[in-house]
This record gives C-alpha cells, structure tokens and sequence, in this order.
C-alpha cells in the first residue's frame, strides 16, 4: 500500500510542543543555564562549565545529604509497603465498614502536605502538644528539636501516617480485583492462610504494589514541605534531605550555580533510579511468562 | 469416595428469606450414590453452582444437613471435606510452574515427594502437558490454563467426591472431547462420586450414569439419558433436553383422547379426570408429515435441513409444531397433516407429566 506524504500534519503536533515546551523544556534549560554559570548578583553571569558538577561530586556536604535521603526513603518503604499490605489484608471487603474505612484512610491523603507538618510540628512538641508531652510525662525522653534521634523518628512517623493509606488503598485495590474462584480453590486445595498470600493474593498485588513502591520512592525520594515545617531540617543537620538542601543553597545562599547543577543531578538521580526499578520489574514480570 | 446425602437441604442468599421464590435452592432431598457419575443440568441461575458450592462447604446452607457417607458434614469446612473441585474459569497459581501447580493440593496434604512426583506426572500426561511441567502456568492460554485446574481437582486419588462447575467452557471442542473422555475414564479407573455442572445437555448425556435437572431452584427429575428422552416428568425437561425439544399442545384431555384446538387425537392409553392446564406433549422424533385427513391439520413455515435429517418448522391453529422428517424424504405440497405416534405422547397437567392407565 502506498503511502502519502504530508508534512502538514506537523502541525498537529504544535499545541503539544507549545505546551511542552513551556512546562517542562524551558524551565528545564533555564536551570541547565544557570548550572555552567557563576553570578555575584546583579543579574551578571560568568561561564563556568563543569565547575558545579564537579565541586558537588566531592562535596561532603552533598554525599551526607543524600546518604541520609537514602537511609529516608529505605526506612519509610520498609514500613509503608509491608503496613500497607497487612492493612489491605485486613479491611472489610465490603458492605458499611468497607465504605468507612476507605473513607478514614483517604483522609491523611487529602490534607495539604504543610498542614500534616504542622499537625505533627504541633502534636510532637513538649510543652503542648499531645503525643510530646504525654512521651514527656512518661518519663521518655522526646525532644525533636534537640535530639535527631526524636526527629527522625517524628519524621518517620509522620511519613508513615500520611503515606501508608497510599500503599493500603492500592494494595486494597489488588486485592479487590482477585476473583472469588482463587480463594474458593485454595480452599479445595487445602492451601494455609500463607500460602493464599504467597501465592494468590501477593502475584495478583504485583502490578499495584510496583506503581505503590514507585509513587512512594519518588515521593519520599523528593520530600521537602513535611520535615521543612516539623524540624526545619535540624537538629544541625540531621533530617536535611536533600531537597531541603537544595534550598537552602538555592535560596538561604543565593548559590544559584551550584543548586541549578544539583537540581540536575538529583533529577538524573529520580529518574535513574526510577527507570532501573521500573525495568527490572517488568522484566521479572516477562521473564515469568516464558 | 462417598455417598452424599442431603436432607432438606434449601439455600437462600439473602439473609431472611420469607416466600420460595427468595431460595436459590428449593428444599431437596437427594441421595448422590457412591462411584456414580452425575450431571446436574439446568439453564443459567437455575441453582446448580449453589448446590455444587453447598457440597465443598464453600457456602453453608440456609437449612439442611449434609451427609457424607452417613457423617455430617454440614458444619464441616471445606478442607476437612477432602471434595475437589473445578470451576468455570481456569484457577491456577501464577507464578508456580505447571508441575508445582499440579503438585500443590497434594503437598498441602503433606503427601509423600516421590509419590507427588509420579502422580504429577501421571496426571500431566492426562491433561496432554507433560512437556510444558517446567514452565511458569503466567502466561498460559485460558485451555492450557483450565487444563491445569483440570489436572489439581484430578490429581488426589482419594477424593470424596469430584465435583465440575461446567469446567470445559472455554475449552476448544476438539479438546473438549478428549478430556470428558479423560474425566469418563478417570471415573471408570477410580470409582469416584462425580458430579459434573452443565447447561450443555449433549456434555450432560455424555458424561453421566445419571442426569439430575435441575429448574428454577428445585430437582424436576434424575434420570438416565433414556428416560429424560423418552418420558420428561416436567414440561421443562422436555424442551430443555432435545433438538428441538418437546412439542407442547394446550389440550382438553378426556379418557383416551385429546381435543387439541379442535381436533381429536388418539393418546394410546387412558387417563382419568385431570385438574389444571392439560397439555400433550410430543418429541419432534415421535411425529411425521402426512397427508389427507389423518393427525392435526398443519401448515409447514419452514423446513431447516440439519444434514442427518430435515427439521420442520409448522403451525397448527397459532402453536408451533416441530417435525423431524428423515433425510430422503421430500417435503411435499400435499403434506398438511402432523401425525403423533402414540407411544411417544406424553400428557402434561401444570407442567408436570401425568402417567396413563394401561390400557
């Protein structure tokens, strides 16, 4: 069959390049823009190149920031995917209570993310707040502002009850879509309660649980507004995430330069990570199908 | 292997049932004999998975007692039952190999390796997938996958009962053939008390010793292929059963005779006084054409030729009458009569068959 030619159609395309272009591309490049660049204010730039890269690669005070990201983000997915599940398992699967906790559960989600920094900002501190005072009348010691211990176990926490609905409500999801005939031979075939999770229900929660796991790295990955309000990224430096970071270089220190180029990297960093993990799980996913 | 009792055995799903047509079950009494093959046939909602499901133990009962082999089992879980089941759509554990699926109901039970392995690959080469046992049962096609839960309720030997919820719906025909073959021969090998769901009345005639009927909620009759043939005790099993079914004729019926819209007809043997709507009812193979003044005055509407023989589409005073003419014979103008032989007549009172005196 042939086929015509008609280089018109390129304009088809135009509002989506337009769009593009302006959302994401231009921003984008002006960040790149200001990464090879050096100013002292006065809207002047000098060329720098690579300068920032390479400073920031060597720079301690990137590496502990990102250990400590990393350290986040494991210890958050190590107890929202698990908490998550076992919630999801748990819940009614239908009827009044199904309804109500759904309901209870999307709550933490629909709050504005400064608000759930200062519930918990509140909530932790000695003087007022309840869960701080009571751990202080228990004779606990609990301070976040003084002690980084506290703090990241407040940052933690309030993580986990902000995001473990994300992970339950996905994984409910799943779980929901499971066909009664599955449990009904897992019965004929004698089958342990275990066995019905290893088997039926966690094969069938796969494809939720990876876009769970994926939205919940991302996202803790890039966490900035809840610990910026609980501890402000202290005590000293002990919950500076890396986005928190970035800020403070950016705006505290007016280091454009060196923040654009590590707005990149980190960037590069999301982005690679994430296409690594989205790889290697589909591919575990075809490598069973043969 | 069991003999299943049930005793007044009804199933409602909703949770206070007030009047019979809230049961999904009307109230049963049946004994399914031990080793024999059943088919319980009925049309969609009839009611059969409900009394399959109510067997395992995955639903319990509104009321009624389950006896397996005289001990009930009513209050059982289905585990304890040891009953095997095979559903509609394929059930198979995804991400385990076709071997360790096979394997799965009988390592559950704690069953010696060596023997699993030799039993798994027994039933392997029965469901024709000895070569695929290594391979992961994603990614399967639906019959392979149906085969596999063919395979699991097959695969332990000393099984209560065998229990099939129309397990071959998405099998292809050919294959279709082969297993129920497999299944007849599985029971002929191990006696097991089989009882096969279908709303597929050539599987049904098939596959059983005996066919249990089932129609809106309740039993309407079990009997052997012959029989539901030849003397339908429910005006549904006639038109059910057949291709085409039973022919029903509203009629007065008084001693030997019939007043079809007008036309009497000879019955071959005497009835008494019958209260109710009365009708006859004739299977397509107990009829012929014929011409003059003999049988009931018809006019042909079509004739569909089914290759083995001709099928006749007629009208008799507003009722559709079916004919079945043999291959050779030429339908011709002339033939505007229907002829009933007596010995396949049949008389209906409230849709249930009523039995003539010996004449």
């Amino acid at each position: 069959m042939e086929k015509t030619v008609n280089q018109k159609a390129w304009f088809l395309i135009l509002p989506v390049l337009i769009l593009v272009a302006f959302s994401a591309v231009i921003p984008l490049m002006t960040v790149v823009n200001y990464s090879v660049q050096d100013t002292f204010g006065n809207n002047q730039f000098f060329w720098a190149g690579l300068e920032w890269f390479e400073e920031l690669l060597h720079s301690e005070r990137l590496h502990d920031a990102l250990g400590r990201q990393i350290i986040f983000s494991l210890i958050i997915l190590a107890i929202e995917v698990p908490l998550g599940i076992f919630i999801a398992l748990n819940m009614p699967k239908k009827g009044f209570w199904a309804s109500l906790c759904l309901v209870l559960m999307s709550l933490p989600l629909l709050i504005p993310w400064n608000v759930v920094g200062t519930i918990w900002q509140i909530f932790g501190r000695v003087d007022i707040g309840l869960l701080g005072y009571t751990l202080d009348k228990l004779g606990i010691a609990y301070n976040y502002t003084q002690d980084s211990f506290a703090a990241w176990v407040t940052v933690i926490v309030m993580d986990v009850w902000h995001w473990t609905s994300l992970v339950a409500l996905l994984a409910y999801a799943g779980l929901q879509s499971i066909p009664d005939a599955y449990y009904q031979a897992a019965k004929i075939d004698q089958a342990s309660r275990w066995k019905v999770f290893r088997f039926i229900e966690l094969p069938k929660m796969q494809g939720v649980l990876m876009i769970a796991i994926l939205l919940r790295f991302m996202d803790s990955f890039m966490i900035y507004t809840e610990p910026f309000v609980v501890t402000g990224g202290g005590p000293g430096n002990s919950t500076t995430f890396l986005s928190i970071d970035l800020v403070k270089m950016a705006l505290g220190q007016f280091d454009l330069g060196p923040a654009a180029a590590f707005s990149i990297m980190y960037y590069l960093v999301i982005l690679l990570i994430s296409y690594v993990f989205y790889t290697v799980m589909t591919n575990l996913d075809k490598r069973d199908g043969v | 292997m069991a003999k299943i009792t049930l005793k007044n055995l009804a199933h409602s799903y909703l949770p206070n049932p007030s009047s019979e047509d809230d049961y999904a079950l009307k109230e049963l009494n049946h004994e399914w004999v031990d080793g024999e093959a059943y088919a319980l046939l009925g049309s969609s909602g009839c009611g059969k998975s409900t009394l399959l499901n109510i067997i395992s133990g995955l639903l319990h009962p509104s009321q009624g007692r389950i006896l397996f082999n005289d001990v009930d089992v009513t209050d059982q879980p289905t585990a304890q039952r040891n009953i095997a089941q095979v559903f509609q759509f394929p059930v198979v554990y995804d991400t385990m190999t076709v071997r360790d699926n096979l394997a799965f109901p009988l390592r559950n039970r704690g069953a010696d390796a060596s023997y699993v392995a030799q039993r798994v690959q027994q039933i392997g080469e029965m469901i024709g997938m000895e070569a695929e046992l290594d391979r992961k049962a994603r990614g399967l096609t639906a019959d392979a996958k149906q085969k596999i839960s063919l395979g699991r309720g097959m695969v332990r030997e000393d099984v209560n009962a065998l229990l099939f919820d129309e397990p071959l719906t998405v099998i292809d025909p050919h294959m279709k053939w082969e297993l129920r073959t497999q299944l007849k021969q599985l029971h002929h090998d191990f006696g097991h008390t089989m009882i096969y769901v279908t709303h597929d009345q050539t599987e049904a005639l098939t596959f059983a010793d005996k066919v249990v009927v089932m129609y809106d909620g309740g039993v309407v009759q079990m009997g052997t292929p012959q029989e539901l043939f030849e003397t339908p005790e429910h005006t549904f099993v006639g038109y059910f059963i057949g291709s085409p079914g039973m022919n029903f004729l509203d009629a007065e019926i008084a001693g030997r005779h019939a007043n079809i819209a007008g036309t009497q007809i000879d019955l071959g043997a005497g009835y008494g006084a019958i209260d109710g709507k009365t009708q006859v009812g004739v299977r397509p193979e107990f009829t012929r054409l014929g011409t003059g003044d003999e049988g009931l005055p018809i006019n042909i509407t079509r004739v569909e030729d089914v290759g083995r023989h001709k099928i006749v589409r007629a009208d008799y005073k507003g009722q559709e009458i079916n004919i079945i003419a043999p291959e050779g014979q030429e339908i011709g103008a002339d033939m505007n009569r229907v002829v009933f032989d007596p010995a396949g007549i049949n008389i209906y009172a409230n849709e249930w068959r009523v039995k003539g005196e010996a004449a």
